[in-house]
């Protein structure tokens, strides 16, 4: 997604990553990324609590518009409201995708 | 404070994320400076968490992931700025995918972005937002040279000043 935002970026439309992974996206030269403390599946916030979703919503708006210069990050000051072990396994697909399951395969075989 | 880029990640994950550095190729700055004011520019959202429109729109193609797990399906969708959470899909493998289905403006704040519009603070929404499939294979090669310039097409067509993108 960072270098999506970067090709985008590059043909002339400004661009802002919201993503719970704000050191890859830096890492990834994403040209403002607004950094997010919350699982996965949820960029912008929990389902249903629509003041979370604009606090989100907004400071990504704000940094689209004024950030500075290149490789600006701002991270949301949003604690996730449910115990972080609760987290971890809540946002998880049922069965692991296939490529986690050809890892775990690959790791019994060796 | 600094969030913590690995808090909800699996442990044995973390070593395909850190320390990859930039895709190759893509080291130098980039960087489109936004002239408008806030309360005058249309905005875009891009969630890839693979939301689609289950009445017209084809999902993205899961079972040919199953079989080759390197690839991910590279094609996008346009979702309407006036979808509901009914009329969605979402096709997805390394997400639970029960919170998005259940509010889409997790992944994908359109009504948000539309109140925001009608409050004033942003010019406007754009009327038909983006859906990608975020596993994608490692190359990213259709990603460059399909996706992203048919998006960077409808973004034009849309006539958006900016885009704010959202990984799953």
């Amino acid at each position: 997604m960072p270098v999506l935002a970067r090709w985008i970026e590059a043909a002339g439309i400004p661009t802002v990553v919201v993503t719970m992974m704000p050191a890859m996206a830096e890492e990834r030269r994403a040209p403002r990324v607004v950094g997010v403390e919350f699982p996965f599946g949820h960029a912008f916030g929990m389902p249903g609590d629509r003041g979370m979703q604009r606090r989100t919503l907004e400071l990504a708006l704000r940094v689209l518009a004024g950030a500075s210069g290149f490789g600006t990050r701002v991270d949301l000051d949003v604690e996730w409201p449910v115990p972080v072990r609760e987290a971890y396994r809540a946002w998880q697909p049922k069965e692991p995708s296939p490529i986690v399951r050809k890892i775990l395969e690959g790791r019994k075989s060796s | 404070m600094l969030v913590d880029s690995f808090r909800f990640l699996p442990r044995t994950f973390r070593p395909f994320y850190e320390g990859r550095g930039p895709h190759p190729g893509e080291d130098e700055p980039v960087w489109a400076p936004f002239d408008k004011r806030l309360a005058q520019a249309r905005i875009a959202l891009l969630t890839s968490a693979g939301i689609y429109l289950k009445a017209s729109q084809p999902s993205f193609d899961l079972e040919r992931e199953q079989t080759n797990p390197e690839w991910g399906d590279p094609t996008w969708r346009a979702i309407p700025a006036s979808v509901t959470a009914g009329e969605i899909g979402v096709a997805h493998l390394h997400v639970n995918d029960e919170d998005v289905k259940a509010d889409p403006e997790i992944a994908l704040p359109v009504r948000l972005l539309g109140e925001l519009a009608g409050e004033g603070v942003i010019g406007g929404a754009v009327e038909r937002h983006i859906s990608v499939m975020g596993y994608q294979e490692s190359s990213l090669r259709e990603w460059r040279t399909a996706t992203a310039p048919e998006v960077v097409a409808h973004l034009r067509d849309q006539v958006a000043d900016g885009l704010i993108l959202a990984p799953a």
